[in-house]
């Protein structure tokens, strides 16, 4: 039991902090809490910290919009908060759809369709940053936020907050996409919130440090990450994860038996010494 | 590339490092312009919506439609669950503000508190503020405008509903008399819309007792027209001024030149309108 707990640790706290989040943003709209009040788009602590959705408004820049000082407040509260925790924490802590991707890809292993694809991804996870290239692209050209009018994250989110609507149908092209379609197809590949917070993450102070000399070369961390790529070190360096696609999710740190990875403040001495 | 030619003869050649690159960026570049001609068109469709009714303090629509970021403060600030944020399947522009007076109209709080809620300015509280303080009078979010053929006031029946409903009572709408002349003995009391006073808070439409509302808020771009400079009010000095404005128009359609009576006196047979 207590290995149970010790295996599956972070991902309680994950998923309590993403549906306590969710619950708290239903009861504001719901029965006028003040916690917090809004969306992830935009939202505000007790009616007084704002918190803005920092690709939003890079969007609302690229299509001209008049930039409100508030929104630059809580635009600038969010960045520092992911620069301190992770950019990507965004991704395997709040972000609703990481609940979809993952049902997705735990009946992926169950249904055994990882078998029959095979282990080879048809597709490049760089697909994120041209479609973050592009959503500004099109914002300039047409004025308007271009990828908050297609964005199933706000439109999930808002649809739990506010009324689903056929938001549902978004739900479910993501999780199928990610079933039948990409391993890791939307979060890892496509979504270009997640490659904006990755390109933030590249900065941010908690990463996930690897310790070679405890390495059994089990490979359960490989695994079990969504972005394996980001674990190149596993038995062969002791490093931290540098790169920002890892989402700090932890599945790798309560997967391992071996106390090989951890959480840690990232070094900046040993970041300057491997060059990354 | 002499050296080369030996290596041809072979069935396959390995793609040199440098063409793996230019058809890898090819591929890419082409992707993304063919995602992104699909990306805008659906975009351009979703965001087209003229007949929407937005919160108090609204700016333009266009810029509305690059600064509201869709977080919905103002519908939760709404004590009356007036407004809505668009949904999937609602056929507006997704996760934008908007009200349907017909259903539930904006009942004009004096401290309207969906707008300084507002984040990103989209809801420009400059907008609803006279001398320092929130004024909801001077809001426009739309304009009321009566089907004369459906209002039973213009029959002659006594309805005076939208006229009470009024919040601005007797300044956006007032009842004008006038002589029933089918009857000859009674009086219409019609219902009429000031435009420089109503804010389309659309009291008056949810108030209307016919079967779809008589009185209905229109956007007020859609709801008005504009005469331009060119025409103005006869023995109205202050009027005339406006001509100043106008400037002169070159018809661009060709005059025809043939003269009149050749028209009249050729072929009879022949198109008038030729």
């Amino acid at each position: 039991m207590s290995n149970l707990w010790n295996n599956y640790r972070y991902l309680f706290f994950r998923r309590f902090t993403q549906i306590g989040l969710l619950v708290l943003y239903f009861g504001a709209n719901a029965w006028g809490w003040k916690m917090l009040q809004g969306n992830l788009s935009s939202s505000s602590i007790l009616g007084i910290i704002p918190m803005s959705d920092p690709f939003a408004a890079l969007q609302m820049l690229a299509a001209g919009a008049v930039m409100a000082t508030n929104l630059l407040v809580g635009v600038a509260v969010v960045v520092v908060f992911y620069f301190l925790v992770g950019g990507r924490a965004f991704c395997s802590w709040v972000c609703p759809i990481n609940m979809i991707t993952d049902a997705a890809n735990f009946s992926r292993e169950k249904l055994g369709i990882n078998k029959v694809q095979g282990i080879k991804q048809p597709a490049s996870r760089k697909i994120r940053y041209w479609v973050l290239a592009l959503s500004l692209i099109i914002s300039a050209l047409m004025g308007v936020t271009a990828f908050e009018f297609v964005s199933p994250i706000s439109m999930v989110h808002r649809g739990i907050v506010f009324g689903l609507g056929f938001g549902w149908a978004a739900m479910l092209i993501i999780f199928l996409f990610d079933l039948f379609v990409l391993k890791n197809g939307w979060c890892g590949h496509i979504c270009p919130l997640g490659g904006f917070y990755s390109l933030l993450g590249k900065f941010s102070l908690i990463r996930v440090q690897h310790y070679k000399e405890n390495c059994t070369a089990c490979m359960k961390c490989k695994v079990v990450c969504p972005e394996n790529q980001v674990l190149h070190m596993i038995n062969k360096e002791t490093l931290p994860v540098l790169s920002g696609e890892c989402t700090n999710c932890a599945r790798c740190i309560e997967v391992c038996d071996d106390d090989a990875l951890g959480f840690s403040i990232r070094n900046m001495a040993k970041n300057k010494k491997t060059g990354e | 590339m002499s050296e080369n030619r030996p290596e041809n003869k072979k069935k396959k050649k390995p793609l040199s490092d440098r063409r793996k690159f230019i058809l890898g960026m090819a591929r890419g570049v082409g992707l993304a312009t063919l995602g992104g001609f699909v990306w805008s068109a659906y975009v351009d469709e979703v965001t087209a919506s003229e007949l929407l009714l937005r919160p108090p303090g609204a700016i333009k629509e266009d810029n509305f439609l690059k600064t509201c970021i869709k977080c919905g403060l103002c519908v939760e600030a709404c004590p009356y669950d007036t407004l809505l944020l668009a949904k999937p399947g609602d056929n507006k522009p997704l996760g934008t503000p908007y009200f349907v007076p017909r259903d539930i109209p904006c009942y004009m709080c004096p401290d309207i508190p969906c707008v300084p809620v507002c984040p990103t300015g989209a809801l420009d509280q400059s907008s609803v503020t006279t001398d320092g303080k929130l004024d909801i009078n001077i809001a426009d979010m739309g304009l009321a405008v009566v089907d004369e053929e459906s209002c039973i006031a213009f029959w002659g029946i006594q309805c005076d509903a939208c006229y009470r409903a009024c919040p601005i009572l007797g300044e956006a709408i007032t009842i004008e008399y006038e002589q029933n002349s089918r009857t000859g003995k009674h009086a219409f009391m019609k219902p009429i819309v000031h435009s420089d006073a109503c804010t389309g808070c659309g009291l008056c439409e949810k108030a209307c007792v016919t079967e779809i509302a008589a009185i209905h808020i229109l956007p007020r771009e859609t709801a008005m027209g504009k005469a331009g400079d060119y025409y103005i009010k006869g023995w109205d000095k202050d009027d005339e001024k406006r001509l100043e404005n106008a400037k002169e128009i070159k018809t661009t359609t060709e005059l025809s030149k043939q003269k009149a009576s050749d028209k009249l006196n050729g072929n009879l047979l022949g198109d008038l309108y030729e």
